[in-house]
């Protein structure tokens, strides 16, 4: 089976068939994990809606060597369950997998409670986890393996989107993915926005602008390398992502381009200091001003007031 | 129930010994070894005092559960200093980790660290403070945060009926604790997984940090809210020895219900100069107060007590 035809659900299928020590749990979140129970039997685990309770109850089973792959809605997972998971998992440093379901945009209609757009900066913020935004579906079941067998806590930004591009099949903790190259314009980006950073690279290339573009994959560990060369090698370094401005992919890149007295002018696509206006995910897109002809737009008046 | 003929083999296998039980089949303690437990005590609580001073620690909550402590880890739980890794053995979290005092003080009487250690009380060159972690053999996790290790205790029993095994995690909880929403979340999981091999033990001491428990979020009546949520329930004495008998000899009290015990107990017990004040929870004693207090823990007049009294939470 061609990576193409897995989906999430198969692969962590796959994963559990071959490690006993896999168990899988939800807060009574199945839509992403339907088809599990019946192939894992006691090792598919809904506690219900007591988020709290999975993460202990998952660090309490990694204690005894199992992997847990938790699962409930992002927002709830991250903030509901944040000190299960900061004392628990991270003080402990267990191999807890915390996958969260609708990540940012993908919450689309469903208001602010459901909106997790600060997750990325929870997550990275606690010592040990690692926090993996995959673009699309595809990129999520490439980098799932690694993820599932790494022995270090993890956040998953749970994605079931179709995929925008064909990516690499190499996956390494901390590594990007280059998308394309180029010398005027670098876009760093992750999670579902990728689509839209294609859309917006077509159309700077379109006006002449050489655009590079960096599916960062994981935040943590974050691929510094990659952030100083896009950095060094263009003349704008462009951020993009469905989070708060504060702890997300810009913060970090300003963090990574200091650490290494390096300076750069940036420009940050993300949400600044307010919850997103609940809509369809495409109209939220256009809404936000983060569809890609308006990507495109801002780099291009960024570039030419710099000029 | 068969169940428990199976636990009290395995038990007379081990390093435990059960009490011997009578014509109707109830255990009973014999006095030689409630000399032994009272003993045991005796010096735990002595630990404790002396763990009062030069930073001070929580000695109320500590002498509330050093019985229970005591008792659990002298004849229930299976395991012992040289199975600290092995994957049969009970567990004992202690989710109302200020009360570690208690928790040290047993570890070091029942050989699972040296005595010495406990004089490295809130030193940089011991991880011996005011919460449990794990750099001290014996504990099983981390705690301070109320209203956790329900939960991590109940992703142990659930590895432990995933691999057939009949070794069994015991939570102990604090009254106070039992204000924290996740407990009440984790009682009803521990209940839908049927985990009977899962018991929680509350140090029913009455005070929580500043106040009596019913004069803030009333309690009572306690073991009906337990059963309501459909775990099976007993009351005990959590101060006497032939009582902790009694209720942890027939675990679990019914096949596929969690079992909890609340152990009535008093804060500050052993001390009557600090027992059930509201003040003395967390204390930090002079050297002389801390000699007049192991005075009066052996019964040799009351302390006279100039320390200002704390509030630290």
């Amino acid at each position: 089976m061609t990576v193409q035809h897995l989906t999430y659900e198969r692969v962590l299928q796959t994963a559990a068939g071959m490690h006993d020590h896999l168990v899988v749990m939800t807060a009574e979140n199945r839509v992403a994990i339907r088809n599990l129970p019946q192939v894992l039997g006691k090792r598919f685990i809904d506690v219900g809606i007591a988020e709290q309770t999975m993460v202990g109850a998952a660090a309490g089973l990694a204690l005894r060597g199992r992997v847990p792959v938790v699962h409930a809605l992002a927002s709830f997972l991250t903030m509901r369950a944040f000190e299960f998971i900061r004392t628990d998992v991270g003080v402990a440093n267990l191999p807890v997998k915390l996958v969260g379901g609708v990540p940012g945009f993908l919450s689309d209609a469903n208001g602010p409670t459901h909106q997790a757009i600060e997750d990325i900066a929870l997550m990275c913020g606690i010592p040990n986890v690692q926090v993996f935004s995959p673009a699309d579906s595809q990129d999520l079941v490439i980098g799932l393996p690694t993820l599932l067998e790494s022995p270090s806590p993890c956040y998953i930004r749970h994605n079931a989107l179709p995929p925008c591009v064909t990516h690499s099949l190499s996956f390494t903790p901390g590594k990007a993915e280059v998308i394309a190259g180029g010398t005027d314009v670098a876009i760093l980006v992750h999670g579902i926005l990728l689509r839209e950073v294609m859309k917006a690279k077509a159309d700077l290339e379109g006006s002449g602008l050489s655009t590079r573009v960096v599916n960062m994959r994981m935040l943590k560990p974050v691929d510094e390398e990659e952030i100083l060369h896009s950095a060094a090698s263009t003349k704008l370094l462009v951020t993009v992502e469905d989070h708060f401005i504060t702890g997300g992919l810009y913060s970090i890149a300003c963090e990574t381009l200091q650490r290494h007295r390096m300076n750069a002018h940036i420009l940050p696509f993300a949400l600044e200091q307010h919850w997103f206006q609940p809509a369809l995910l495409e109209d939220v897109i256009v809404n936000e001003g983060f569809s890609g002809p308006q990507i495109a737009g801002h780099i291009r008046e960024t570039l030419r007031q710099r000029s | 129930m068969p169940g428990n003929s199976i636990r009290c083999l395995r038990l007379n296998s081990g390093q435990s010994t059960r009490s011997p039980r009578d014509a109707s089949n109830r255990t009973f303690m014999t006095s030689e070894k409630i000399r032994q437990l009272q003993n045991t005590a005796l010096h735990v609580r002595e630990h404790i005092i002396r763990m009062s001073t030069d930073g001070g620690c929580f000695i109320g909550a500590s002498l509330s559960c050093a019985d229970l402590l005591v008792y659990l880890y002298s004849d229930i739980l299976s395991i012992s200093p040289s199975r600290l890794k092995d994957p049969s053995r009970d567990y004992l979290f202690l989710s109302k980790g200020h009360d570690v005092p208690a928790l040290y003080g047993t570890l070091a009487e029942l050989g699972y660290i040296e005595k010495s250690r406990l004089a490295h009380h809130l030193k940089t060159d011991d991880s011996i403070y005011w919460h449990p972690n794990r750099k001290v053999p014996g504990v099983e996790f981390h705690s301070g945060s109320l209203g956790h290790l329900l939960s991590v205790g109940i992703g142990v029993a659930l590895d432990m009926k995933l691999r057939g095994g009949t070794n069994r995690v015991f939570v102990v909880l604090g009254d106070g604790e039992l204000n924290e929403g996740s407990i009440w979340e984790g009682l009803l999981v521990a209940h839908s997984q049927r985990l009977d091999n899962l018991v929680a033990v509350v140090d029913r001491n009455h005070f929580q940090a500043n106040m009596r428990t019913e004069e803030l979020n009333p309690l009572e009546p306690l073991q009906a809210k337990f059963e309501a949520f459909g775990w099976r329930a007993t009351r005990t004495d959590g101060h006497r020895f032939d009582a902790l008998e009694d209720a942890f000899s027939h675990l679990p009290i019914e096949e596929d219900h969690p079992t909890v015990i609340i152990a009535d107990t008093v804060r500050g017990k052993g001390l009557p100069s600090i027992e059930q004040r509201a003040d003395r929870w967390f204390v930090n004693f002079t050297h002389d107060e801390v000699e007049m207090l192991l005075r009066e823990l052996h019964g040799e007049g009351a302390a006279a007590l100039a320390s200002e009294t704390l509030m630290v939470r």
